[in-house]
Order: C-alpha cells, then sequence, then structure tokens
C-alpha cells in the first residue's frame, strides 16, 4: 500500500516538473529565421585517370547540398561510383544543382591505344631449375656421316658448357647417338666415339673426369623418324643429361 | 632375270672352282650347294591309316614341312607332284618302284609313308627308297610317335627330313630342327625372340623391358647371350632356355654389347667400353670372368669366332674411317685387315671356317649409300662373291649348321624382316612378317 502512493507521487512530479520546463525552454529560445539555402558542392574524380584501350577506371564523386545530380546528363545518386570503360580519351562531367546553385566538376579518363604485340622476344625468365639451366646451357652437338670428330660451333659449345658445368659442380651424362642407316652394332660403337668427343673436350675445358659418364645408343633413340638428310642429320648427334 | 641368271653362273662358278684350288675343300662346297648334280627326289604326300579327327589336319601339317624341309636342302631337285604316278604307296608292299624310276617321274629316290592318329598319339611311318636300286630299294624305314598335335607333327616331318638329307646329303646333318634367334618389336619394345629354322613357331624369350640386341645362341643350345640396355650402360645379359629367365652374368663398367660364342661353348668375345671409353674387343670365360682386351682399335664390335678352330676371330673395326673387317688370332695378335674399301660390317664365320659372310656397302660414295648386301669371302684367296642383290639394306647374316644356307635382315619388303637364303643365292624366303624383325643368329645345331 505505502510503495503504490509514493510511486504515484513521484510520477506526478516529475510530469510536472516536465511541462515548466518546456514552457520556460519556449520563452527563452524563440525560433531563428531560416538560413539562406546553402551552394551545392561536387567533386568527381577518375582512378586510374588514364589507361589503355579496352580496360576501365572508376568515377568516383560526392556531392553536398544537391537535390538533382547528373553525370553527363544521366541522373545519379548524389555521391556514388561507376566503372566506366572508354575507347578513347574522355571528359566527365558531374552536375549538381540544388535550392543554393549549381555546381559542376569534371574529370578525364586518358586513355592511350593499345600496343601492338611487339616480335622482339621476351626476355626469358631466369631458370628456376638447375634442370632448365642445364638445358639452356648444355644443347645437343651434331655430327657428320661416319664421323665422330667435333665441328668448330660443336667446340664452341662444348667450351662454353665447360664453364657452367664446372661452375655449378654437375655430373653429365653424354649420349652418343647415330642416324638409322648404318648397322645397329657398329652404330653402338660409333655412338661411343661421338661421346667421347665431346667428354674429352669438355676435360679440356677444365670439366673432372669423374663428372663426365658416356653411353651410347646407337640408331635405338632416333628424335626423328624419316628418312632424309635433315631427319639423319639431327640424330647424329650428342645429348647431354644431368645426373643427379 | 638376266642379271641374276649371270650371278647364279657367277656364284656357281665360284664356289665349284673353291674345291678345284682348295685340296682341302670341305664337303659341303661339293655336295651341298654345287648345284651341278641335284638329286630327283620324289614325296608323295603321306597317306592316312586312320579316321580319328584329327588325322586330316595333322597329315596336312606333315606332308607340307617335310616337302618344304627337303626343297629348302639345296641338294634335291623335288619332282613336281604333277608327275607321279596315280597311286602313290603308303607302305612298302604298295611300292611299285618302276613307275617311279622311269621317266616322266625319273626319280632317283622316293621318300613315302603314311600316318595315322589314335588314341591321342599320332604314329608315322616313312621309307626311302632308292627308285634304280630294285634289288635293294630301301635306304631308311623310320617310325615316329608322339602325342597328336601340330607341333609333333611338324617335329617328325622335321626329323624325318634330316634322316633323309644326313643320308643323301654327303653325312651332314640336317638343319630342319634348328631354330634361329632375332630381335623382334612386336612386343612393343625390342626383345629376343626364338622360331623354326622354317619360321614357324615364332615366341618370345627375353621379358626385358628395355632394348634388348644382339642374340647369341651357345654352342649347346642352353644359353642366350644378348646386349641389353640398363638404368645406365649396355651390359652383356643371359638368358638361359632351360629356366626360361634372364640369370646372372657379370657387370662390366662402361658399355659392353654384341657378344660371341666360340664354338666349344668355353669362351665369350664381346665389345666393350671398359678401358678407354672405345669400344674394344674383349674375350672372357663363358662365365664371364677373366676379361680381357684383345684389340686397342676405335670403335671395334662384332667380334665372331672361327667356328672350326676358335683361333681366331673376326670384327669390325673403324680404326681407318669407314667399318671395315679384320681378323685376328684368339689372343689378340696377327691382325689382318680383310676389306679395303667401302662400308663391311656383321661378319659371319662359316661352320666349315673357310669363307665368311659379311654385309658391304661395297662402293660407299656420297648419295649412294643405303643399298648394303650380303656378301661371301672365301678367307684365304680373300675371293668374294655377292649373294643378295638390289634389295634394300641387307645385314647381319648368320649360317646354318650345315653351312648351306644364311639368315640376314632386309628391308627389302618395305619393313626390315628376316629373311634365309641357300649360300648359292637361291630359295630366298621370308620368315617374320609381323613387327619389325633383325639380327638373326642360327643354332650351331
Amino acid at each position: 500500500m505505502n510503495n503504490s502512493k509514493s510511486i504515484r507521487i513521484f510520477v506526478l512530479g516529475v510530469l510536472f516538473l516536465l511541462m515548466v520546463a518546456s514552457g520556460c525552454k519556449k520563452k527563452e529560445n524563440p525560433p531563428p529565421p531560416p538560413p539562406p539555402p546553402k551552394a551545392p558542392t561536387a567533386t568527381l574524380s577518375a582512378n586510374p585517370s588514364s589507361i589503355q584501350a579496352g580496360q576501365s577506371a572508376t568515377l568516383t564523386w560526392s556531392t553536398e547540398n544537391a537535390t538533382d545530380v547528373a553525370l553527363d546528363g544521366n541522373k545519379v545518386d548524389p555521391s556514388g561510383s561507376q566503372t566506366v570503360s572508354p575507347a578513347q580519351t574522355t571528359t566527365y562531367h558531374l552536375t549538381a544543382k540544388g535550392a543554393g546553385g549549381t555546381q559542376e566538376a569534371t574529370a578525364q579518363v586518358s586513355v592511350a591505344p593499345k600496343p601492338t604485340p611487339t616480335p622482339t622476344p621476351a626476355p626469358t625468365p631466369p631458370p628456376i631449375t638447375d634442370e632448365q639451366l642445364f638445358a639452356q646451357m648444355v644443347k645437343d652437338i651434331y655430327f657428320d656421316y661416319d664421323k665422330a670428330e667435333l665441328r668448330p660451333d660443336a667446340q664452341q659449345a662444348l667450351a662454353q658448357a665447360a664453364q657452367i658445368i664446372k661452375q655449378k659442380g654437375w655430373r653429365v651424362q653424354i649420349e652418343g647417338n647415330a642416324d638409322e642407316r648404318g648397322s645397329t652394332e657398329y652404330n653402338l660403337a660409333l655412338g661411343e666415339r661421338r661421346a667421347d668427343s665431346a667428354k674429352q673436350a669438355l676435360i679440356q675445358g677444365g670439366v673432372s673426369p669423374d663428372a663426365l659418364k658416356t653411353i651410347s645408343y646407337g640408331k635405338e633413340k632416333p628424335v626423328c623418324n624419316e628418312s632424309n638428310e635433315d631427319c639423319w642429320q639431327r640424330n647424329r648427334r650428342d645429348h647431354f643429361t644431368l645426373l643427379h | 632375270m638376266l642379271r641374276r641368271t649371270k650371278t647364279h653362273v657367277a656364284i656357281l662358278c665360284f664356289l665349284l672352282w673353291l674345291p678345284l684350288t682348295r685340296v682341302m675343300a670341305q664337303d659341303w662346297i661339293k655336295t651341298g650347294t654345287n648345284r651341278g648334280a641335284p638329286i630327283r627326289l620324289a614325296v608323295p604326300d603321306f597317306k592316312p591309316t586312320g579316321t580319328d579327327a584329327q588325322n586330316d589336319p595333322l597329315l596336312s601339317v606333315f606332308n607340307q614341312t617335310l616337302w618344304s624341309d627337303l626343297d629348302n636342302a639345296g641338294i634335291f631337285e623335288m619332282v613336281a607332284k604333277s608327275f607321279y604316278p596315280l597311286q602313290s604307296p603308303s607302305t612298302p608292299n604298295e611300292m611299285k618302284l618302276d613307275a617311279w624310276g622311269n621317266p616322266p617321274v625319273n626319280a632317283a629316290m622316293v621318300a613315302f609313308g603314311n600316318l595315322g592318329v589314335a588314341a591321342g598319339k599320332v604314329d608315322v611311318q616313312g621309307w626311302l627308297y632308292d627308285a634304280k636300286n630294285p634289288s635293294f630299294p630301301q635306304v631308311l624305314g623310320k617310325q615316329y610317335k608322339e602325342d597328336a598335335t601340330p607341333d609333333n607333327a611338324r617335329l617328325i616331318a622335321h626329323r624325318f627330313a634330316d634322316e633323309i638329307i644326313f643320308r643323301l646329303g654327303g653325312g651332314i646333318p640336317g638343319i630342319a630342327e634348328s631354330r634361329i634367334y632375332f630381335v623382334s618389336n612386336r612386343s612393343g619394345n625390342k626383345e629376343i625372340w626364338s622360331m623354326d629354322y622354317d619360321g614357324a613357331n615364332q615366341k618370345q624369350l627375353t621379358k626385358h623391358g628395355d632394348i634388348a640386341l644382339s642374340p647369341r645362341i651357345s654352342p649347346d643350345g642352353s644359353r642366350l647371350a644378348f646386349s641389353g640396355l640398363t638404368k645406365d650402360s649396355w651390359q652383356i645379359m643371359m638368358f638361359s632356355l632351360d629356366l626360361g629367365r634372364t640369370v646372372a652374368f657379370p657387370r662390366n663398367s662402361g658399355d659392353n654389347f654384341s657378344p660371341a660364342w666360340s664354338s666349344d661353348g668355353a669362351k665369350i668375345a664381346f665389345s666393350s667400353t671398359m678401358h678407354s671409353g672405345l669400344s674394344e674387343i674383349f674375350i672372357a670365360d663363358a662365365s664371364g670372368a677373366g676379361a680381357r682386351r684383345l684389340s686397342t682399335g676405335k670403335g671395334d664390335v662384332s667380334p665372331v669366332f672361327n667356328p672350326k678352330t676358335n683361333g681366331q676371330i673376326a670384327w669390325v673395326s673403324g680404326r681407318t674411317g669407314l667399318p671395315q673387317i679384320y681378323v685376328m688370332d684368339a689372343d689378340g695378335s696377327n691382325v689382318q685387315r680383310m676389306t679395303d674399301q667401302g662400308y663391311a660390317v656383321s661378319p659371319a664365320w662359316s661352320p666349315n671356317g673357310l669363307l665368311l659372310a659379311f654385309a658391304w656397302v661395297r662402293n660407299y660414295g656420297p648419295g649412294i649409300l643405303g643399298g648394303a648386301d650380303i656378301y661371301l669371302m672365301d678367307i684365304a684367296s680373300r675371293q668374294i662373291v655377292q649373294l643378295t642383290h638390289d634389295g634394300g639394306r641387307n645385314d647381319f647374316p648368320s649360317w646354318s649348321p650345315d653351312g648351306r644356307h644364311i639368315v640376314f635382315q632386309s628391308n627389302r619388303s618395305g619393313t626390315e624382316q628376316v629373311w634365309s637364303v641357300l649360300a648359292d643365292g637361291t630359295h630366298l624366303t621370308q620368315l617374320t612378317r609381323q613387327g619389325r624383325n633383325s639380327q638373326p643368329n642360327w643354332s650351331f645345331k
């Protein structure tokens, strides 16, 4: 009983105080005159501001105090963004209209013509593995018919190969091959001579004999199977394999 | 045709000339490939003696095989069946000798008999009669009994043919039961295969899984040496025909290939890079132990023993440029160069020790390479005759045990295949057709 009576008195008191307070405020702060409408602001940017044909850029804008915002004549939100992909250099116009006037902003996206693919070979990426480096630096060498003597170009190639083999401490298998015309068994012997010629040249270039192993495949492992001089030449070769 | 005839005349003259100039000429030259006096032989089809369902098919296999063996032997003039009397004998008491010994048959010899299948066995009776000797006509009378299979019908025909050839061919055993070993790629990679001498019964021996080359059967026929490519090198490998698998054989350093047996089975010669990195000829015990170097050439390969003496080895060397045939004593001394031009490889020594067969591009020069042919050289006189003509690349000759035949590889049909030919250049026969087949090697017996 006592409780409910004191709650009722408290509530009435609060209501009275609120009525007094609001009555007093109205009397002390008369409403000010409406402010003059503010002039609208507008910003527009393009990112990136220069592209290549076919690429796209993002236009970003923001406005304040505008009731009517248009991008190149199309009504848009007061602030926003849009992706554009102009074919040539274009200037975009943002118009923001409001009670306080009109504001414009521009942004230019400059477009560079698509580069024509250049015939110059892209520089080969640096080799990642020893195998790739090996394949680049130690290439097949070729022989004349029934000959195991090194041609001058093969001698040069082997002198360079010797440097990298030595530097990397590689172990290398030299594989002698022959074309299809000779006899099976004699071609094995000929392949041994071809492999040995390369081995001697690499040793002369400073490679340790222990790092070099030879094998002949005779005419058993051709890279080309046609019966013409071009194909035979490609099969009269030493191939090099990196050993692990 | 004219060229072929001229060639035959040339070979005939060569073979006839040999015995005249060489008092010690071997029998096979006179009775074997000397085509001057072939024996006229009539071989009427054997007759059936049973009613078993297998009788006819086995009889057909038998008759074909017997005819082909005798025809291939190179010592008979086979009388065409169209001349035969209507009634052919199946037993001696049906034999009317006059009808066979007189024209038009005019046979010197008649082989006849019968074949019957009963209770799963095939039973063959065969006779050889001298048609010109009515008093004592029987030269041979033989009976054979085996399980009734086509293979056994063929085997019996081979055995009976060999008896006839042995009796009429100057006492030299026939070759109908000999075998030929060769390289074939028909399993997908090069493996060693074998076949009967006439191309029948072809089967794969090795399952090496990588390249297998240069099969060489041991003199007793129990082991087959070959060159096998392993993970890091070529090695001489040994296949046991008794066990049906590859057996252990010592490895050497470097590459080792082109093995060869001495005819007593005691030694193996081969080519190896173990000493210098270049291939040289080595000789070792048949076990592979005790290898020692015989030659010091650049690119020495393809050794072969003189099978008569085992005291000499012929081989191929590129020491002066293009490969040539050389001969040395089996201790490496007394090196002689046998060919002096062209591209000469793959020597094969005849069983009597007198001849070398080899493959030769005789007139090698720019643009004309490609026509390797098989040639025969009389070692003592260095006289040479050409055996094959105008037929693509021919290589790897190997002699039959009787010295009357040569088997070789040729691409004359478009792909490499194995062919056989009589040593006088006749009876050219293609033995393989499936896949590519090369490097044939004829058994010692």
